[in-house]
């Protein structure tokens, strides 16, 4: 291999030495590295604030937390979770995996990758300090629906606005690099049709990014405008339209939650296809589906809002827009189960959390469906029903296809594999700690309990205990994720290039360890 | 992997032992959506257990594929995997299959948000305001007028003494209703968005500052029916309960004659020469239940949100500033105007219990505020 050889004959391209190697890198692995421990580093903050809250409900009445604090704990693990922890890993897997994948040296604008990613710590320092603000930090919702966050809101919600800004700005930043260096970048011979369906997600995914993250920073400029210079976009009182944030809110929000879960088709769709040593079932299917769930999903925002009081049709609309994208996510599973089907698997720990992955983002996306049935809405909107359908499709979906990518990829990515018996445990544990969490929520918000309150009816009281217990173990099992990863970075058996038997695509061509700079000349795809 | 196999077992099975020992010994209803007591509320019962049905069964299909496929097609079991990877025909069927289920889910929800929205005059109108944290029910016809208030005690909140049945879903005044009348919901707030859901009536609608939102109910069954805010709005979103009593007309007409008689009454009590021993004894539980949620019962507030109330120099040495201040609100901020909310007995009380408690009385002027400077103070605002 051309890319082996290279490793060898010029040492002037290997890493700086130092801090300043990751300062300064512009490598995509680097950068990939950086993104993905960054992310890994959030997660465990964002849940030990989810821990926080989940203390609190152990049991009814209030215990450990006042609902201030409450309301900021929660506000702040669902904005850690969703910009911290779920989109910059995805991030950190395309600065590894595409430019590998495309048999590309590198992205395409290497130094605009380092201030995407270099921008991110300050933003989340900025966000997390408000905890330290007179008043607190945000309180008022990931969602921060205006007027609680504009006129009501605690004063560090500049602070929240401007990281707000920051994070739009590194996601649009990180969407571009994608765009160019697929577009411009793929090894001859690699057509659209030919490439892998995780650069496929990240394409599409990226396009989003690009059409909504505006959106949010129009969003925040307005809620700026109005806390600091008089304006009334959202306040009643100055003719404004409180309904209007929502509006726009979910127009970014929900083509957002797409952004959380392509990158995870494209990295499930590799994984299944691997394991059971069969070609994936239906690619092009997949890559027009994920298009439609792409396009649908800015014709659904609505469908968060049921109980806002929009018209008739409005409602009418909304409802069958979004019953529609059940068509294609089950194209999605079906080939998933398709590509099983006659393979010869096996169950390696990335196969475990991929097969995980399929079968509870399913039951994520049934929840999805009855919510979508707008008059049954009425009663599931707002209550622990959905906090339980998001969940469901956000952690044993895009958090278990992290995880999933991670065991695929890190023997590729640092040359040893990682200890199968752990990973299998990490699992275990993690498969267990998620459905005793999650599961029981269910019944809590059917049974009538509203999301985010810090005390409850006592006839919620078991569930919620129980859901408590399953938080904490899936909280600690991650703690073995963080070993498993350390230790096998630090040594362990040594991978060969392919890694997995039958691996297809470009970057199991290359060494493990791959060479600091891969593809320098490109590979023939034929 | 012994290990591993038998903690996986033991946690299983801990985890059925709860769903069946819930199942055997808990109501129905604390795991599934109540069906209600309207015709709709049954209706989006239906709904939702029909869909879910349907749910089911495509999980126990597609499911039931993969896990045999799982079991059949390992490595071990079948060591040449077979090579297909498309296939029109079946990829055509599982497209338009579940076209066709979504279309059999789509027709009756229609049908049944049609008849949601068939919204019309009420025999009885209820304009219902959310506050920080209250709810405001004014009824358009009868003239009646009140807020509705928790009144779970702080000390079962923060488990000083047992909680009761009610817990968290008890207010001192409930919204009355007749059975078998058409009641017509206004449904709007003050100050941030609240969500006003009654789950027994299938009821959720958001109460937005500037909008007027609708919702219709026709309850057969005189009863109790409880439920709570559903869109957070602030520190204590949790603790904002919904309470309707649903009566028989003659009831009905008769609690609506016995609200008029208190109303006059309390306009009596105004004229009334109260002592300061009184108002502060008055106003203490006038703090209890409308201030203590910001200001806290040390009157200290909580820094950069909520200002102290002791020590304060308005409090202190600024009484027409504090009148005026619980009358009017504060603009941009979370104090609202009480002056709908509280009487004027109420109000003159609550503004004499903070200018004499927490030591304030000693360092400001202490000066009371009779009820009746409440009622001149009104008087003036409307001669402007």
């Amino acid at each position: 291999m051309s890319a082996v050889i290279e490793s060898h004959d010029d040492h002037h391209h290997g890493p700086a030495k130092g801090l300043t190697r990751w300062l300064f890198t512009t490598n995509h692995k680097d950068i990939g590295t950086l993104y993905l421990w960054f992310s890994f580093a959030m997660f465990l903050i964002g849940g030990a604030m989810a821990l926080v809250i989940r203390a609190e409900l152990f049991q009814p009445g209030m215990q450990i937390v006042e609902p201030e604090f409450y309301n900021q704990m929660l506000t702040l693990h669902g904005l850690i979770m969703v910009f911290g922890a779920v989109m910059p890993a995805f991030v950190g897997l395309a600065n590894w995996l595409v430019p590998m994948m495309v048999g590309a040296p590198d992205m395409a604008l290497p130094r605009m990758n380092n201030l995407s990613f270099w921008i991110l710590p300050f933003a989340f320092l900025m966000m997390l300090s408000s905890l330290f603000m007179e008043g607190g930090a945000p309180n008022f919702g990931w969602t921060f629906y205006a007027p609680l966050s504009t006129t009501y809101a605690p004063p560090s919600v500049t602070f929240f606005i401007f990281s707000v800004h920051i994070l739009g700005a590194s996601s649009i930043m990180g969407a571009i690099n994608v765009i160019v260096t697929i577009m411009n970048m793929r090894a001859p011979g690699m057509t659209l049709m030919k490439m892998p369906l995780f650069v496929w997600s990240w394409l599409i995914t990226a396009y989003l990014l690009i059409a909504v993250m505006p959106v949010l920073a129009g969003a925040v400029t307005m809620m700026l405008m109005d806390i600091h210079f008089g304006t009334s976009f959202f306040n009643a009182a100055g003719g404004g339209d409180p309904v209007l944030f929502q509006h726009i809110f979910w127009f970014f929000g929900h083509p957002e939650v797409y952004i959380m879960i392509l990158p995870a088709f494209g990295i499930v769709s590799h994984i299944i296809s691997t394991f059971s040593r069969k070609e994936l079932f239906g690619y092009s299917s997949m890559v027009w589906a994920m298009v439609s769930i792409a396009i649908l999903s800015f014709v659904v925002w609505a469908h968060h809002m049921f109980t806002v009081g929009m018209p008739l049709a409005a409602e009418l609309f909304f409802m069958w827009a979004t019953m529609l994208i059940a068509v294609p996510t089950g194209v999605k599973v079906f080939n998933w189960v398709a590509t099983m089907f006659r393979g010869s698997i096996t169950y390696e720990t990335p196969m475990l959390f991929a097969i995980a992955f399929v079968v509870l983002f399913t039951i994520g996306g049934f929840s999805g469906l009855m919510l979508a049935i707008t008059p049954a809405d009425f009663q599931y909107h707002d209550t622990y029903f959905v906090v339980a359908h998001f969940h469901y499709v956000l952690v044993p979906g895009a958090i278990f296809s992290i995880m999933a990518a991670v065991y695929y990829w890190l023997p590729k990515w640092c040359g040893n594999m990682y200890d199968e018996r752990l990973g299998r445990l990490h699992f275990w544990l993690s498969f267990i700690g998620v459905n005793v969490t999650f599961f029981p929520q269910h019944f809590i918000g059917l049974a009538g309990m509203p999301r985010r309150i810090p005390d409850y009816a006592l006839q919620f009281a078991d569930w919620n205990m129980v859901s408590t217990v399953g938080a904490f173990l899936f909280g600690a099992s991650q703690i073995l994720f963080l070993f498993i990863v350390v230790r096998t970075v630090m040594g362990g058996k040594k991978a060969t290039p392919e890694v997995w038997e039958g691996a297809q695509g470009l970057e199991w061509t290359v060494d493990s360890p791959p060479p600091y700079h891969t593809f320098s000349t490109p590979p023939e795809v034929k | 992997m012994f290990n591993i196999r038998s903690t996986f077992i033991s946690s299983l099975t801990i985890f059925l032992g709860l769903i069946f020992s819930q199942s055997a010994f808990a109501e129905w209803n604390a795991l599934n959506m109540t069906e209600g007591v309207t015709d709709i509320s049954r209706e989006v019962f239906g709904l939702h257990m029909f869909i879910f049905w349907i749910v089911v069964a495509i999980g126990v299909l597609v499911f039931g594929v993969m896990f045999y496929s799982m079991y059949a097609h390992t490595k071990k079991k079948n060591p040449e995997p077979a090579t297909f990877h498309e296939n029109t025909k079946l990829e055509i069927l599982w497209t338009v299959i579940p076209f066709v289920i979504l279309i059999s889910m789509a027709v009756p929800a229609t049908n049944t948000l049609q008849k949601m929205y068939a919204d019309e005059e009420g025999d009885i109108n209820i304009q219902v305001v959310g506050y920080q944290w209250k709810w405001e029910y004014k009824y358009l016809e009868d003239g009646v007028n009140f807020f509705s208030n928790l009144t779970t005690d702080q000390d079962e909140i923060y488990n000083q003494t047992p909680k009761g049945e009610h817990y968290l879903l008890e207010v001192d005044e409930p919204v009355v209703i007749p059975t078998g009348k058409r009641i017509r919901f206004l449904i709007t707030a003050n100050d941030v968005i609240h969500s006003w859901w009654v789950p027994d009536f299938a009821i959720k609608q958001d109460a937005i500052p500037g909008f007027i939102n609708t919702a219709w109910t026709i309850v057969d069954e005189p009863g109790i029916y409880r439920g709570q805010c559903t869109e957070l709005c602030g520190k204590n979103h949790g603790f904002m309960p919904v309470v309707v009593r649903a009566v028989t007309p003659e009831d009905y007409d008769l609690w609506v004659a016995e609200k008029k008689q208190a109303a006059f009454e309390l306009a009596q009590l105004t004229e009334k020469d109260w002592t300061m021993e009184e108002l502060v004894a008055k106003g203490e539980g006038v703090y209890q239940m409308n201030c203590v949620a910001c200001h806290q019962v040390n009157g200290a507030g909580i820094p950069g949100i909520f200002p102290a109330l002791a020590g304060s120099d308005i409090v202190l040495n600024n009484k027409p500033r504090n009148v005026e201040i619980l009358m009017e609100g504060v603009q941009g901020a979370a104090m609202q105007s009480f002056a709908n909310q509280l009487s004027e007995v109420d109000m003159a009380a609550v503004i004499t219990y903070t200018r004499r408690a927490w030591g304030n009385d000693a360092k400001g002027d202490g000066e009371i505020v009779a009820p009746k400077e409440i009622v001149e103070y009104k008087e003036n605002k409307i001669k402007i």
